[in-house]
């Protein structure tokens, strides 16, 4: 008798719905019991401020991300770009002594400039974003290589409070840097017609035009702020790691696609949205810090990383309902 | 015993108590279906009414989850259409999914190729498909690829795919959807040569004179429910159509007439790819009816006109001043909407909501600063879902749960809440049941009575003498005449009359 109103609870309309609406909060949430009862010093403040403050690179890579998939493509410079923006801000902070801000929107602005670039081929030619990005990616990497010497170069105390330092000694920075982005992102996103452009778009894009939009320009407008955000993620880390280098973000783009599709982001297009990817944010964040803290062979994280993320996504499919089909 | 054996030598293919529900809905209940052999049965109902999952069951999309099926007097159920066509049934589907890059032959041969050991044998199949083409008198050779092929030819393929192998039953939805007068009729040949092999066909189709025209026997579907059969040698059209809705329809074109006011929209000498010379004017209160055959150029100038393609020459008025359109967006602002006939390409993103669909062309004047106001904008699509009796429990449901008449009914909503002075309507009833078309019919004349000006074209002949204050018939890309109301209205002009104009005459 239990069993049978258990099983039709599973399968009641209003269990179905929460599920499609919040599954991957309650993996999120099984993944935080879970690696709290292995690990209690995981819930510590510590603990917690610090895996907030190391998943801001990622989470500002991940809303560009998003953006690019929802319109049916990908951005798989991104983590080129993380090296780009540390050898330029190396070049002009440390090496000709510009002033941090000044540098820092240098920097920025020439990542945004490589997303310009990058919506301007996929959307104008309509070329397949995969192959635009991969290609853009070599070329920004290399341009981080000439622009570098191939030399790394460090920075001072000054520079690196970007990421050490804390707003009123509490709030440490790129928290607080990801938290507007975030703020910012979601608006744009929710409230917004360009948001609803980019779904629509991403969605039926021949509808969208015939519906007034120009999905050329909404198009680059997404690939361009792909590449702020990768500008932006680029300071942060370069700030944590005190030094610019050309050989810096190889395979970032990987844990900003698998947050974006974990956090409900179809690679069909027109599917997404923020807080979903904030969960799929923090979601990758805790599967690193769990496998750290765990203590897993550093030779083995990767694939458990892997493992885990596809593991995530059939959940979340699973309990959803949802099929490719 | 022995009755039951005449029973299967009368009956091809039955089913009874087949029963199907996805989550909550119960899409079928418990219906049947009696197919003679060599008969063409029509399915009717309106979308929605559980056809299309009923025939999905039959050829293994859908497992039913209760039920029987018996085809040629043994058990039957398939698990993938495979299943069902090596047991003898196929189904040519509506909107047909070719591999452009196949030729006819690899078309035809998918899934079964002639093969030499583990290799294809191209040459044995080329050969094999050739022979089957020839007997169709299929005037291509069965190397061509199918990308050159036009949507009726490649349907003739999948007809000819299914006759190749040796199906005994072929259901076909709704065929002749995108198929002009000419094609359809060649249609109807094969569909008779079939029938005298004996083959069985169950047809489905919106169109009643094709169902009168090529029909047998009819079985009514409402709501998932099976209602009844008849056979169409006595069967009227009302009863038909009662059946179908469960009321009597008084009137299927309920026409509205309104004072025409003064012109609101003019072109001169549009030209374009596909059409030429192009000249009419619409007025206020108007309801402009263009007619001719399919690909004759009648979607292709309001393409052009809406700003979807280029225009290579001519002049728009709009209210006596001329305008210039160089994309959808400039349309809109000036105040003209089109309702593309090309539902799923065109008209929506199925995976969004029906609020986010509604007001997609509609969010520039719906801002409170940089932000949309999405209260009013819930309300407003609240208010247009409801004139245009959009069927759902909630606007937040995505467009792709509706009916094909809803998705049809959300496209309109969302052009009528941009307010235009012109609203093209291309094929605003193709796919639409009954019951939807007639409150699209209505709703025209609601808003013709309000003062718009409507341009509505259609490749049904009733309907369009049905609502149209005036005529326009299109041949090859040009003009070729005008029918008035009163020359309806009088009788001196008929289908027969409009359908020679269409063909040139």
């Amino acid at each position: 008798m239990a069993a049978k109103g258990n099983t039709s609870f599973f399968k009641s309309e209003g269990f179905r719905t929460f599920m499609s609406k919040y599954g991957v909060s309650v993996i999120m949430l099984f993944m935080i019991i879970g690696i709290a009862i292995a690990r209690p010093m995981f819930l510590s403040s510590t603990n917690l401020l610090n895996v907030c403050t190391q998943i801001s690179i990622n989470g500002l890579l991940t809303f560009g991300m998003c953006l690019a998939i929802t319109t049916g493509g990908i951005d798989l410079t991104v983590g080129a770009q993380l090296a780009l923006c540390s050898v330029i801000l190396g070049q002009l902070i440390t090496n000709n002594g510009m002033p941090i801000f000044a540098g820092v929107l240098v920097g920025i602005l020439v990542a945004t400039c490589f997303g310009f670039i990058n919506g301007f081929l996929i959307a104008k030619f309509n070329m397949f974003a995969f192959v635009v990005t991969l290609s853009m990616q070599l070329v920004i990497r290399g341009s981080a290589q000439v622009v570098s010497g191939g030399r790394a170069i460090t920075f001072n105390s000054a520079f690196t409070q970007i990421y050490y330092g804390k707003l009123f000694g509490v709030i440490p920075f790129p928290i607080l840097i990801f938290a507007v982005v975030f703020i910012i992102m979601y608006l744009m996103f929710h409230w917004t017609k360009l948001g609803r452009y980019i779904l629509a778009v991403g969605g039926n894009e021949k509808a969208a035009i015939a519906s007034g939009v120009n999905s050329v320009r909404v198009k680059i407008i997404c690939y361009t702020i792909s590449g702020f955000m990768a500008g932006l993620a680029a300071v942060i880390m370069t700030a944590k790691t005190g030094s610019g280098q050309s050989n810096i973000g190889v395979g970032y783009e990987t844990d900003a696609v698998a947050a974006s599709v974990i956090g409900g982001t179809s690679f069909a297009g027109g599917v997404a949205t923020m807080p979903g990817c904030l969960i799929g944010i923090f979601i990758i964040g805790f599967i690193y810090n769990g496998i750290t803290m765990i203590g897993i062979d550093a030779n083995w994280q990767s694939i458990i990383r892997g493992l885990i993320i596809i593991g995530t996504v059939m959940l979340d499919m699973a309990i959803n309902g949802r099929s490719r089909s | 015993m022995a009755k039951n054996n005449t029973q299967n030598d009368e009956y091809v293919f039955e089913c009874s108590g087949i029963s199907k529900a996805f989550g909550g809905t119960q899409a079928l209940k418990d219906v049947q279906l009696h197919v003679k052999r060599g008969e063409v049965l029509a399915l009717l109902g309106e979308n929605g009414a559980g056809k299309s999952t009923l025939m999905k069951a039959i050829i293994g999309l859908h497992q039913p989850d209760s039920g029987t099926m018996t085809f040629e007097g043994k058990p039957y159920s398939a698990r993938s259409p495979v299943d069902a066509m090596n047991a003898g049934i196929s189904m040519i589907h509506q909107e047909l999914n070719p591999e452009p890059h196949l030729t006819i032959a690899e078309s035809i041969f998918l899934k079964r190729e002639s093969m030499n050991g583990i290799f294809l044998n191209k040459k044995a199949q080329n050969e094999r498909a050739q022979k089957i083409l020839d007997d169709f008198n299929f005037p291509y050779p069965a190397t061509t690829v199918m990308k050159k092929l036009t949507i009726a030819q490649m349907q003739m393929v999948e007809i000819i795919k299914a006759v190749s192998s040796n199906a005994r039953m072929i259901i076909m939805d709704e065929p002749t959807s995108s198929l002009d007068s000419e094609e359809t009729n060649h249609l109807f040949q094969v569909i008779r040569d079939l029938k005298a092999q004996n083959v069985a066909i169950i047809y489905i189709s919106h169109r009643m004179e094709e169902i009168f025209e090529i029909c047998d026997s009819v079985a009514v579907f409402r709501d998932g429910t099976y209602v009844g059969s008849r056979s169409m040698e006595n069967v009227t059209r009302p009863e038909l159509i009662s059946m179908m809705v469960g009321r009597e329809v008084s009137n299927v074109f309920p026409k509205i007439t309104v004072p025409i006011g003064e012109t609101v929209f003019k072109v001169e000498g549009l030209c374009g790819k596909g059409f030429s010379d192009i000249s009419f004017e619409v007025h206020a209160g108007e309801i402009l009816g263009f007619s001719g055959l399919v690909g004759s150029g009648r979607s292709e100038t309001m393409r052009a006109i809406f700003g979807l393609d280029r225009l290579e020459s001519g002049k728009i008025y709009l209210e006596g001043k001329e305008i210039r359109i160089r994309s959808p967006r400039e349309a809109i602002n000036q105040g003209i909407a089109m309702v593309n006939e090309d539902r799923k390409d065109y008209g929506l993103c199925l995976f969004r909501s029906i609020r986010e669909n509604i007001s997609l062309p509609n969010l520039p004047s719906r801002q409170k600063g940089l932000l949309l106001n999405q209260r009013r904008e819930k309300k407003e699509c609240n208010e247009y879902s409801k004139l245009l009796t959009v069927k759902t429990p909630s606007i937040e449901n995505n467009a792709f749960s509706l009916s094909g008449g809803n998705q049809q009914k959300v496209v309109i909503a969302k052009w009528i809440m941009a307010n235009p002075k012109v609203l093209i309507l291309d094929e605003p009833t193709r796919g639409v049941d009954v019951g939807a078309k007639s409150e699209i019919h209505a709703l025209m004349g609601k808003f013709a009575q309000e003062g718009m000006a409507i341009i509505m074209i259609s490749s049904e002949l009733p309907e369009v003498m049905g609502m149209s204050d005036r005529i326009l018939i299109y041949h090859e890309g040009k003009l070729n005449g005008e029918v008035t109301r009163e020359e309806i209205d009088c009788g001196a002009v008929n289908q027969e009359s409009i359908l020679a104009k269409e063909f040139g005459e």
